[in-house]
């Protein structure tokens, strides 16, 4: 889902725990699709903690609270660990996350979310836990993303951080560009390089 | 500056982008059938042929059945993605190593074994535990789906590059330690994302003094620490493990690539950006008691009664142990075991079944514990039956079943049911992993046979 990203404001969804593994976002069972059905993925989002084994929906699960709703997850440190599956990242993206909010991010999934136009903010402990807090005080807290001045702000607080992001992927991101398209246009030059290297 | 992941990384830059990142150059790209479907099918939406087919090597090993593999797979969708694979290789003109097929197994097991991966290259997979591979002295690391799809139209990734780390192991490794064992310490030690960010060469005595199956496990864990990857210097135990091999360089290409090989080490000068030494008397047979590989414990070790262990927040750690059925606190030797799983890219290796028939031999399985016993390829499951390992594990009452990576994600039918515990020499014992509900502990060859023997949690070291 190539979709530009400008600035968002929107309410978030909260998961105060850590170290959130992707067979957590979507197990493993759920990885056999041969296309990349975004809706099926968001479906299974968190499917073992959104559903009891029974089948039943799990109310006491956040995405299950009609409390909280919004277009940004705010999760606790460490999250995406495990295994790279780009699922994962489909899921999250197919649910209708188009940022994601936590102090530490895995690798891999970090960059699995930028490869599907989903903005992970790296923000420091404090204002992730007072963020935390201004969600649990009033769910209606709105969070904005500010992509272009890479600022993210609690609007509860008026608190607000900078972030980082690479200029060219923030120029991929706000134009709708990927790395393939790049990679592509630049094979000539992969060509010249081989040939030095022999 | 100067250590050898700088060297291999440097030797692979075609270009680096303005205030971004690098275009890395690579080598080898091994493609298993669920990561990759999507990939190709990007491919052909952009109209893109592989850029460099000849250096992608593609094979079915997460969904395969590990019985009756000559007969189509039961579990259709299963089906669908192993036959998908086959036909966009062949569409794409790339090698296929079918089920079946004697080059058949797990990605990570076959690629060294082939020789396919070898010193100073960059290797990458749609797999988190591609950093395998570093273990032949080489820069591997996992990738996502879209970053399988750029491999594919150019050869090259786009990456920034990570941070350096070394960690050493000095000293000896006590009897029924192993390499299983010195990864799921460093794990408990570093958390499983005290080593984000970067790349870790592993050095010390008890590195070099490891044989390349051992290195290959070391290395296949970095992940489970955090790390994009980690590897080992070449030296002369792993010139001698890909000397002969099917890809390995011959006659005098061969000893221009071993002249190579050897420079291949970090500088006397080099500088890490963090470095980390442990000591091998520390760690006894280990195993974990929670829901990420950080929670580990020494056999003989108590879980922690504080609740503060592995860096993880109270309520994950209770979170973690209501799911596994432990208290704080708690001794795991004596615990009884439903289920034992030998096998995976962690540990499906020769000497890994070499390790377990060494404790089984001359005893019997435990009568309830059901026990999977799978070799990573079918090269591994040769050599077993030549060495006659066979016929010491069927005596003990134990089957050999078919490659795969099986109950380590349960994505086949060795699914752990809900509520079971399972000693699995895999490499993550996430909630759900090797099946909804199954509670999973990590472990070493040694003490999963121990397991498998006396049906409870047993130091391994009291049967050697």
């Amino acid at each position: 889902m190539k979709q530009k990203f400008n600035v968002i404001t929107s309410t978030c969804v909260p998961l105060p725990l850590e170290n959130v593994d992707t067979d957590q976002i979507i197990p493993a069972r759920f990885l056999k699709a041969t296309t990349r059905e975004e809706r099926f993925f968001g479906d299974n989002l968190f499917r073992d903690w959104r559903y009891k084994a029974d089948g039943s929906l799990n109310e006491n699960f956040v995405l299950n609270d009609p409390t909280y709703s919004g277009c940004i997850l705010v999760a606790g440190k460490n999250f995406g660990s495990g295994s790279s599956r780009e699922h994962a990242a489909w899921a999250i993206a197919g649910y209708g996350f188009r940022v994601v909010i936590s102090s530490f991010f895995a690798d891999i999934h970090k960059n699995n979310e930028l490869n599907n136009f989903v903005l992970p903010v790296v923000v420091s402990e404090p204002f992730l836990a007072e963020l935390f807090e201004s969600i649990q005080k009033n769910p209606k807290t709105e969070v904005e993303v500010d992509l272009p001045n890479q600022t993210v702000t609690n609007k509860a607080t008026g608190k607000s951080e900078h972030f980082d992001i690479n200029g060219y992927k923030k120029h991929c991101l706000m134009n709708g560009l990927d790395d393939i398209d790049f990679l592509v246009q630049n094979q000539k030059k992969t060509e010249l390089w081989e040939q030095q290297r022999k | 500056m100067n250590t050898l992941f700088d060297k291999i990384w440097d030797q692979h830059v075609v270009q680096q982008v303005e205030d971004g990142p690098t275009q890395l150059y690579i080598d080898r790209l091994y493609c298993h059938e669920v990561t990759s479907p999507q990939a190709f099918d990007g491919m052909r939406a952009r109209g893109l042929k592989c850029f460099r087919p000849e250096k992608i090597y593609c094979m079915p090993d997460h969904n395969t059945p590990t019985h009756d593999q000559d007969k189509p797979i039961a579990d259709p969708v299963s089906k669908t993605q192993v036959d998908t694979l086959a036909r966009n290789a062949a569409e794409f003109g790339l090698t296929h190593y079918g089920m079946m097929s004697k080059d058949n197994g797990i990605i990570h097991v076959v690629g060294p074994e082939k020789g396919l991966s070898l010193p100073g290259m960059t290797i990458v997979c749609g797999d988190s535990h591609t950093s395998t591979h570093g273990a032949m002295g080489a820069v591997a690391f996992g990738i996502g789906t879209s970053e399988v799809e750029m491999v594919m139209a150019s050869q090259c990734i786009l990456q920034q590059k990570p941070k350096s780390m070394r960690i050493s192991i000095n000293g000896t490794l006590g009897k029924g330690v192993t390499a299983k064992d010195v990864a799921l310490y460093l794990m408990t030690k570093l958390t499983t994302s005290g080593a984000t960010g970067y790349f870790v060469e592993y050095a010390g005595d008890v590195v070099r003094n490891l044989s390349m199956e051992g290195r290959l496990t070391l290395c296949n864990l970095s992940i489970e620490m955090g790390a994009r990857g980690g590897f080992i210097a070449p030296d002369e135990t792993t010139f001698a493990y890909i000397k002969g091999r099917e890809f390995a360089p011959k006659g005098d290409d061969w000893d221009k690539a071993v002249a190579y090989w050897k420079t291949l080490k970090s500088g006397d000068d080099a500088v890490f950006d963090k470095e980390l030494s442990f000591d091998a008397a520390d760690i006894e047979p280990r195993i974990t008691y929670g829901t990420n590989p950080g929670m580990g414990i020494g056999i003989t070790e108590a879980i922690p009664a504080n609740g503060r262990m592995a860096n993880s927040p109270e309520q994950n750690f209770q979170m973690a142990l209501d799911y596994m059925g432990f208290k704080p606190g708690q001794k795991l030797l004596g615990t009884k075991v439903d289920y034992v799983f030998l096998g995976a890219c962690t540990n499906g290796r020769i000497e890994d079944f070499r390790a377990f028939a060494s404790i089984v031999k001359g005893r019997q399985k435990a009568d309830d514990v059901i026990a999977w016993l799978v070799p990573g390829s079918w090269a591994v499951d040769a050599q077993i039956r030549e060495e006659g390992l066979d016929k010491v594990l069927e005596a003990a009452g134990f089957a050999i079943r078919q490659p795969g990576c099986s109950a380590c994600l349960a994505m086949n039918d060795d699914k752990i049911p809900a509520g079971k515990l399972s000693v699995s020499t895999s490499n993550r014992n996430f909630e759900g992993r090797q099946g909804p509900g199954a509670r999973t502990i990590l472990a070493s060859p040694l003490v999963a046979a121990a397991a498998a023997v006396t049906g409870v949690i047993t130091d391994p070291r009291t049967l050697l």
